[in-house]
């Protein structure tokens, strides 16, 4: 029986699947687990930027009703709990490696930022703790403290840990310097530009939450976490802090709501919530406030950057030259010392031939949240500097800022383009995604706007961006040379069942990508399974193999390779089961889509023939293929996916108010093949909101001393739908040359490509008041003091 | 939340009679302030008193010219009421204004009076509309009502029962939103009705709602627009933060109030 199905492979808007339980309450997330006999956990955390802690005096919170136990640092200490670990080692110009200071889960002896954990409140009820906490005594001698990068490498700056002299945790360079400055040397113009990268805080919808079991019986423990990647926090927390074998050590991250990077990484609490649960012989439950996660959620970007840019007298780049300062926080994060090195000036080339490049990245010390990966992840800072140079390069060079771009552009026939910052871009066309996203926009007709607008007193700008980003992170060997110290493979495992059903173990998570749909519609396309019979499985190291997680766009791009590798084994095993069934040979079973085929005959077995075949071996080749049909592949990528593309904002500026409305968007992507239109669609969407947030809406905002102002959503301003326009998506596909399925990534590309898109439309909006640069974000009451300075000045 | 008791009144009298007991007890109504004030423990009342109970406190109704909006009116009631879209416009398209939806059905005038924030809406509309708030025990004009941020002439235990509002001939606002809150940095009610040509301002004043002379007497003079355009305020007298200086504020009171005007028509 034939049952005509409606498309579901690759290239279909298949709906998600995931939303139906989403929508209808459904979800499952990590707060909504509750274990026998759980207990509740608050954190009491510093209040101040930077003090010594005298003396924890905990004896009257403990004798409050319900409380269990109080930890403090020196308590971990006596047991040897180690810090939390760094992910990765950057060495210094000399070959030194960085300054890595210990990281205690709980503050020992000293605490180095607002939301510090100095002592954990374990009690039956959240309530009780938090009473109990409030009534723990801490001696505090607050010292004087540094919040921005540029005063904390001040000498006399106050010294964040003192196995960091003068605060700096690396002092970094990439590239040929004598090169550079011989290209500087016979350039025809120098075109400098400083501007500093605002520090975000990530707000993911879910705050984090983590669930801490000890089985005495066993002697096994449970993390439940709101992570991106459960494996990588067994590994780190189970070898580094805990020292838990990870036979006895499971890391479940259930649905998680939005992790935007900053559920990457292992934190205190995790660890915490672990080691306690075996203390207190309960589970322990600890889920953030949002007020804490402001305080205690890694943050994002946050550098202050100088270029230069050399060019002839035709207008091509000679050579860039970058001087970065990039605020790590109090602490190393996970992945913290990558984002400003491997993952931005690598990224300086752009998609421009510039010859010689040479950058300098100092990472610095201070009395903040750590900083890590946010969405993009030093891309968007590398495309941001570089964006906002070209636009102010080509103004005064006197060029057309379309035409200085496409000049300089890597053309089609240079790739695969090796640039001088060590990436080698496999694939792209920019000058198709720029002349599709001019098209798109109605660059073209822009003037008639801006004179439209002018005519209702409105000050009309427009900006563009050409971008490129490097994704699908990432070839384990470059990584490891690089100072990763993981792998970053992926691994996938397809389980045909008797009946032909799939269930798919995959390494990578998802927290809003929409995998489950994404990943079924690769089966539905290899295996012609329909997607409701394919079950994505993640999340869970009891269930999945050793995989790496989800970040940096790689879930389709190496994850999803994985599992087209594993189904190539399905499909090899099959042809040899059917060619038995059918009395053929293996060379001449042909398969498409769940049809094995004697090749130019009508003799055909399906799928499911072939797995019940398998499962039930009445009829089968015993004595040559196991039974089953069941395939693991890991899949190491051999180099980053380089999705690129254009985008383009309109803005509208009242200059009474000073405040900025974003008109139109248009994003012209490269994202390689695409699997699922609606669901890329969707990303592309979601990371231009956050990029327009970045642009006009979010700052981070700490006093000098390191007090974080903007500590609530009263004053840091989260985007909301009426702030942004609708924004339209379309893809220009080149593929990728190194994974079988050709894709690229599309996770980020909409926070990389957008910021500098809108700035430099809010500059152009401007021209009339001589504004060379503004900084982000572009406030009402910051475009005002530009508006209104200019007057007075001209007063 | 610290521990309360929580007690919730079927009348005035009886509401008044428990909050009287005990001078660390606080009355709620929608609670859109002093619930997050309580989750994040600012807070610490030996009792909530909830008036959501007491019937007589609801409805809006209107004798002859002047509007009588009973304490537990929610924003989402004034912004639909039909009866005062038609005769105050300007009161409607403000409640339309205030919060997200969920807190315009939460949230009460009664609350927002009696909270008297300094960047809430209601304040500068009942100061330009010359306003009475009554009470469980009086009457008070909104002038002597509203006195500095968070500070009102109401006494401890007193609870707002009603306000009185009569029907301008014409009336208009404008605000500034605060990106981040959406509380108003700067918004301007102007009226002109019973009590004469009257601008009120919220949002902005480093010390709660006032009223603005100089733009009242201009207003007076001549109802438009161009009439407030030299007309600049202290910036002395202005609030400062992350997201405006004070300077900025004083400018776009002139802005908001301008906007206001063409708003009134």
């Amino acid at each position: 029986m034939n049952v005509v199905q409606p498309f579901e492979g690759i290239g279909a808007s298949v709906r998600r699947k995931e939303d139906f339980r989403f929508l209808q309450g459904h979800g499952h997330f990590t707060d909504d687990i509750n274990r026998p006999g759980q207990t509740y956990a608050v954190m009491l955390r510093s209040p101040h930027a930077h003090a010594v802690i005298n003396a924890i005096d905990t004896a009257a919170a403990k004798a409050m009703p319900g409380v269990k136990a109080i930890f403090v640092g020196t308590d971990m200490a006596a047991e040897n709990i180690g810090g939390i670990p760094c992910g990765w080692q950057i060495h210094n110009k000399d070959g030194s490696p960085m300054a890595e200071p210990m990281h205690p889960a709980l503050a020992l002896g000293k605490v180095r930022h607002v939301g510090d954990p100095v002592a954990v409140v374990i009690a039956e009820t959240r309530a009780q703790a938090r009473d109990a906490a409030e009534a723990i005594l801490v001696d505090y001698t607050p010292m004087p403290g540094v919040s921005q990068t540029e005063a904390a490498i001040r000498p006399g700056a106050p010294q964040v840990h003192d196995a960091a002299p003068g605060n700096i945790c690396y002092d970094w360079h990439i590239g040929d310097r004598a090169a550079m400055e011989a290209a500087f040397a016979g350039a025809a113009r120098v075109v400098k530009f400083e501007t500093t990268n605002n520090r975000l805080v990530p707000n993911a919808m879910e705050p984090r939450a983590a669930i801490g079991e000890f089985d005495p019986h066993s002697g096994d423990y449970t993390l439940y976490t709101t992570s991106q990647n459960p494996h990588v926090i067994r590994l780190l927390m189970g070898a580094f802090v805990l020292h838990i074998p990870e036979s006895k050590l499971r890391v479940v991250a259930p649905d998680v709501g939005g992790g935007f990077g900053s559920k990457i990484y292992h934190y205190a609490e995790e660890a915490i919530v672990t080691w306690a649960a075996a203390k207190v012989k309960r589970p322990i439950k600890w889920v953030a406030e949002r007020s804490e996660s402001f305080m205690s959620d890694a943050h994002g970007r946050d550098h202050v950057s100088t270029a230069e840019l050399a060019l002839d007298a035709s207008g091509k780049i000679l050579g860039l030259k970058v001087h970065t300062l990039a605020n790590m926080g109090a602490y190393l994060s996970t992945f913290a010392p990558c984002v400003p090195t491997y993952l931005y000036a690598t990224l300086l080339s752009g998609v421009y031939s510039t010859p010689v490049i040479y950058a300098e990245v100092k990472a610095v010390f201070t009395n903040t949240v750590p900083v890590d990966a946010y969405r993009g992840a030093g891309r968007p800072e590398a495309t941001y500097l570089l964006e906002r140079l070209m636009d102010v390069a080509a103004r005064e060079a006197g060029l057309d800022k379309v035409e200085f771009r496409r000049r300089n552009f890597i053309r089609p026939d240079q790739f695969p383009y090796q640039t001088p910052v060590a990436l080698q871009y496999d694939s792209g066309n920019y000058h198709a995604t720029l002349d599709q996203a001019l098209v798109a926009s109605g660059w073209g007709d822009f003037e008639s706007r801006r004179a439209e607008s002018k005519v209702r007193g409105k000050l009309r700008g427009i900006g563009i961006s050409t971008y490129v980003e490097a994704c699908g992170i990432a070839p384990s060997a470059v990584v490891g040379s690089l100072g990763a110290r993981a792998g970053l493979y992926e691994v996938g495992t397809i389980r045909v069942h008797p009946t032909g059903s799939v269930t798919v173990l995959t390494g990578a998570h998802s927290h809003g990508q929409g995998h489950e749909t994404t990943f079924a519609q690769l089966v539905a396309d290899k295996l012609g399974v329909p997607i409701a019979n394919v079950d994505i499985v993640h999340g869970d190291t009891a269930k999945v193999p050793f995989g790496m997680g989800t970040y940096g766009s790689r879930s389709l791009a190496v994850g999803g390779s994985a599992m087209d590798k594993a189904m190539d084994k399905i499909v090899a095993k099959g042809k040899r089961i059917a060619a038995h069934l059918m009395e053929a040979s293996v060379e001449d079973v042909e398969f498409e889509r769940g049809t094995f085929r004697v090749a130019g005959t009508d003799k055909t077995k399906t799928l499911t023939d072939i797995s019940l075949a398998a499962y039930v071996p009445h009829n089968y080749p015993i004595d040559e293929i196991e039974p089953g049909l069941e395939e693991t592949a890991f899949y190491d990528p051999k180099n980053f996916t380089y999705p690129g593309g254009c985008h383009i904002c309109e803005v509208e500026i009242d200059p009474e108010t000073g405040k900025v409305a974003v008109l139109n968007f248009t994003a012209v992507d490269d994202v390689g093949r695409v699997i699922n239109p609606m669901i890329v669609e969707g990303q592309v969407q979601g990371g231009v909101a956050q990029g327009i947030g970045q642009a006009l809406l979010e700052a981070a905002i700490y006093d000098a001393e390191g007090q974080l102002i903007s500590g609530s959503m009263m004053d840091y301003t989260m985007p909301r739908a009426d702030d942004l326009p609708m924004v339209s998506v379309a893809t220009h596909t080149t593929l990728c040359t190194h994974n079988p399925l050709g894709v690229k990534g599309c996770g980020e590309v909409g926070a990389i490509g957008s910021p500098p898109a809108v700035m430099n439309a809010v500059v152009d909006a401007l021209t009339a008041y001589g504004v060379r640069h503004v900084e982000m974000p572009a406030t009402p009451d910051k475009i005002w003091n530009i508006i209104h300075g200019h007057r007075m000045a001209a007063e | 939340m610290y521990e309360f008791a929580y007690h919730k009144p079927s009348s005035v009298a009886d509401a008044v009679k428990l909050l009287a007991a005990d001078p660390d007890a606080r009355p709620i109504s929608g609670g859109m302030t002093l619930l997050p004030a309580l989750k994040l423990r600012l807070n610490k009342p030996s009792m909530l008193v909830d008036l959501s109970g007491i019937a007589e406190l609801r409805g809006v109704k209107r004798e002859g010219n002047t509007f009588v909006i009973g304490a537990l009116t929610r924003h989402h009631e004034v912004a639909t009421s039909a009866e005062i879209k038609a005769a105050i416009p300007a009161l409607a398209a403000m409640a339309h204004t205030i919060g997200d939806t969920q807190v315009r059905n939460r949230g009460t005038m009664g609350g927002s009076v009696a909270n008297n924030d300094p960047s809430a809406d209601y304040p500068a509309a009942l100061l330009a509309l010359g306003a009475t708030i009554k009470t469980d025990r009086r009457t008070i004009s909104a002038d002597d009502f509203f006195n500095g941020m968070f500070t009102t002439a109401l006494e401890l235990g007193e609870i707002v029962t009603a306000v009185h509002i009569p029907v301008p001939t014409k009336a208009g606002y404008a605000k500034m939103k605060n990106p981040a809150s959406r509380y108003s940095m700067a918004g301007v009610f102007v009226a002109n009705g019973p009590a004469g040509v009257r601008v009120a301002v919220n949002g902005a004043g480093n010390n709660g709602v006032f009223r603005e002379a100089a733009m009242e007497k201009a207003l007076a003079a001549n109802w438009s627009p161009e009439s407030l355009a030299g007309i600049t305020l202290d910036a002395g007298d202005m609030n400062g933060d992350i997201h405006g200086s004070a300077e900025y504020r004083a400018h776009l009171v002139t802005v908001m109030a301008k906007r206001a005007v063409v708003d009134a028509g």
